[in-house]
């Protein structure tokens, strides 16, 4: 059994869940810049707005946590991030400014070319994100050669046989893991090869969609572990989109919530799991189960509101024990509160700093 | 806990060393169970073809004699003798057991028996003779519809590609639509008939003598443009529309919008990652259709009057020929068991999850 030789593997356990708990060393330097940022689904019943109206901003080195529940429009921001997104969908409006460049105005060659380089998406590899009829050295390798520029030689056979040798190691797996198919693999070991995929060409930023579903716990907290060092040695920033909030808890520096299509609520994790602002996030913390103190299961009641047919005020209004005449009114506008804390909420107009 | 037992998460390590020698032990088990199994089928197969037209009650000979008789207006004694004599010549008046280890060792040695209606040739040489032609033709048209219907399909389940690809769509299916001998005939009146163009029927001119020249070669292909297109036209459309279907199929996995989030070519993404997952069960599809071409196409090759092997099962048929029609179903057997066989050796290779050793 070959065990990795890496330097940045050789961390202990202590250090890995010291950097796992406070995070990368946050800079001052813009990494993603999203302003105003609308993905809409056109049907026929009308235009469903999956993802409306979303600014935020994530410094290099931050773990950003994107949190909703299902259908809070998480994974189509994601996807509209890498402007992966599907007809009937389209990014409506918005700039997505990466490194000082907005990438919503790229041809869509340099959007290739910047995938992958720029910004990689780690899916949900336990399930199906790698293909079933190529070994998995194959797939590490395609992604590299198709980002060579015309000016750049092709690598030779050793030399990428070595990198993907490299990646595997640094990831955690066995190096003869890169001539297997993903049939052979588990769940884990899919989710740590589409990991070494993600990072094969150093990217900026790492989209990492709902990393550690269908894993068990052992093998997530593995993952975000992983996923941790890794940002580390590229000095990247991570948004991660989950709806577990124990993970996102434990592994992000700031936590953007989502709700209806809406980014409600911003802030630092600590900040915003110990005062939360907006009535959705109290209800959405309060509803977590505690180990300490037992008591009865709580929920939100009602259901999200259909994305076709919005109120004409706060989305949240008929589930919020907060509401009062202007919830119905107007749609509340992002409140800056101070300290990197937004909320979208008409309670705290008074309290807002322009 | 360390780091190093958290992070690796390893199957377990195989021998290196005898690699080679594993994977052979398990390709040749592999390959002799599924030639067993072959052999079983062929012989489950023949054994029912030899016990069905014995349940009828009727006596092959005599019927053909009596028939012979009637149509002659002879007289009729003497009949029972003759019938018994030639009986003997085919072997029928054996006890049936014998019948059947005769029959079974002709089989091992592949010797099919004679021909009653073209006596005295031997069914082997009929059926070798019309299977050259219908061989050369089926065998051609099928790669060829599978090949140019799957690109079809492909590009037309590939939300990429450029637009004039969809009209040539709807003209596949109302082609796919037709039944070929209507479009063989359709093809004899217009470029045949009409036009001149192209010979009426047969595999070669009436007047030539089957010879490996130039001349010949030419006048064959000839011969052959029309009823392989009959065929090609009417199947072509059947692979585009499976493998269309299976390349919409393949857009909604994840590793296809994986694909594009690692920014790959277009190109990389449609071949290697599209057309060949959807390939898998067009592949199927071909080894079992290839299995069949041995039968020919009765009805095109009948329009075509071309010397196939459906040609001569039809005439078989007619003349009651019981052993031409039994030298024939044993050719459909052993093709369509052979055709398995190849696909049930050649799949682990195309999918890698088709595991060739048995647990």
């Amino acid at each position: 059994m070959v065990q990795p030789t890496n330097e940045e593997t050789r961390l202990s356990t202590e250090q890995a869940i010291q950097t796992y708990r406070e995070g990368a060393r946050i800079t001052d330097v813009d990494a993603l810049v999203v302003e105003n940022f609308s993905v809409f689904y056109e049907t026929e019943s009308g235009t469903v707005k999956a993802c409306d109206d979303v600014s935020f901003t994530l410094k290099q080195g931050e773990r950003f946590a994107l949190v909703g529940e299902s259908g809070s429009g998480k994974t189509t921001l994601a996807m509209g991030l890498m402007r992966l997104t599907r007809p009937p969908g389209h990014i409506a409006s918005g700039s997505v400014t990466l490194n000082g460049r907005d990438i919503t105005k790229l041809s869509d060659d340099d959007m290739r070319m910047a995938r992958l380089s720029e910004l990689a998406l780690v899916p949900q590899g336990a399930m199906n994100s790698l293909n079933p009829v190529m070994r998995i050295e194959r797939q590490i390798i395609d992604g590299i050669l198709d980002h060579l520029k015309e000016d750049q030689a092709k690598p030779t056979k050793d030399e990428l046989h070595e990198t993907v040798r490299d990646l595997l190691i640094r990831v955690g797996l066995r190096p003869g893991v890169a001539r297997l198919f993903p049939h052979e693999l588990s769940g884990g070991m899919k989710q740590r090869v589409a990991m070494a995929i993600g990072i094969s060409l150093r990217p900026r930023l790492i989209i990492a969609d709902e990393p550690t579903s269908a894993l068990d716990v052992v093998v997530q907290r593995q993952i975000m572990q992983t996923l941790g060092r890794l940002q580390e040695g590229l000095d990247a920033s991570i948004m991660l989109v989950g709806h577990d909030m124990g993970l996102v808890a434990q592994f992000a520096d700031t936590i953007g919530v989502m709700y209806a299509g809406k980014l409600v609520e911003v802030g630092p994790v600590e900040e915003v799991f110990s005062e939360p602002k907006h009535p959705y996030t109290k209800l959405l913390i309060g509803s977590l189960p505690s180990l300490r103190e037992k008591r009865e299961f709580l929920g939100i009641p009602g259901l999200p509101p259909q994305l076709i047919y919005l109120p004409k005020g706060c989305a949240f209004e008929d589930r919020c024990p907060s509401r009062f005449e202007k919830c119905s009114g107007s749609i509340p506008e992002k409140l800056n509160l101070g300290g990197r804390r937004e909320v979208a909420c008409h309670l705290y107009e008074g309290e807002a700093q322009s | 806990m360390t780091e190093q037992t958290q992070a690796v998460e390893n199957s377990s390590p195989s021998k290196r060393t005898s690699i080679p020698k594993i994977v052979m032990g398990i390709l040749g088990h592999f390959l002799v169970k599924r030639f067993l199994f072959f052999l079983f089928i062929v012989w489950l197969a023949s054994t029912v073809i030899f016990i069905i037209p014995r349940l009828s009650g009727q006596d092959p000979v005599k019927e053909k004699l009596l028939l012979e008789a009637q149509r002659g207006g002879a007289m009729q004694t003497g009949l029972d003798a003759m019938a018994k004599s030639y009986q003997k010549r085919f072997g029928l008046d054996q006890p049936i057991w014998v019948q059947y280890t005769n029959f079974m060792k002709d089989l091992a040695k592949l010797d099919l028996g004679v021909s009653i209606a073209f006596f005295p040739r031997t069914v082997n040489e009929i059926v070798f003779e019309s299977l050259v032609w219908t061989l050369g033709l089926m065998g051609t048209v099928t790669l060829l519809a599978f090949v140019l219907g799957t690109l079809a399909g492909a590009f037309l389940g590939w939300p990429r590609r450029p637009g004039w690809v969809q009209y040539i769509f709807i003209p596949l299916l109302t082609l796919a639509a037709i039944p070929q001998y209507l479009l063989a005939m359709i093809l004899i009146f217009i470029f045949a008939f009409k036009l001149g163009w192209l010979p009426l029927f047969g595999g070669y001119s009436p007047a030539t003598l089957p010879d490996l020249t130039f001349e010949f070669v030419v006048d064959v292909l000839r011969h052959a443009i029309l009823p392989a297109f009959a065929i090609l036209f009417s199947v072509v459309g059947f692979w585009a529309i499976g493998m269309r279907g299976m390349m919409i199929n393949t857009q909604g996995e994840d590793y296809m919008i994986q694909a594009d989030a690692k920014g790959l070519k277009g190109s990389r993404i449609f071949i290697q990652y599209a057309v060949r997952n959807a390939l898998l069960p067009q592949v199927t599809g071909l080894a079992l259709v290839l299995g069949t071409i041995v039968t020919g196409q009765v009805l095109v090759e009948r329009v075509f009057s071309y010397p196939g092997i459906g040609d001569i099962l039809f005439q078989a048929i007619r003349l009651s020929d019981f052993f031409v029609i039994r030298g024939i179903v044993i050719v459909i057997i052993l093709g369509i068991a052979g055709a398995t066989f190849l696909l049930d050796v050649l799949y682990p290779l195309l999918d890698p999850r088709i595991k060739t050793r048995s647990n």
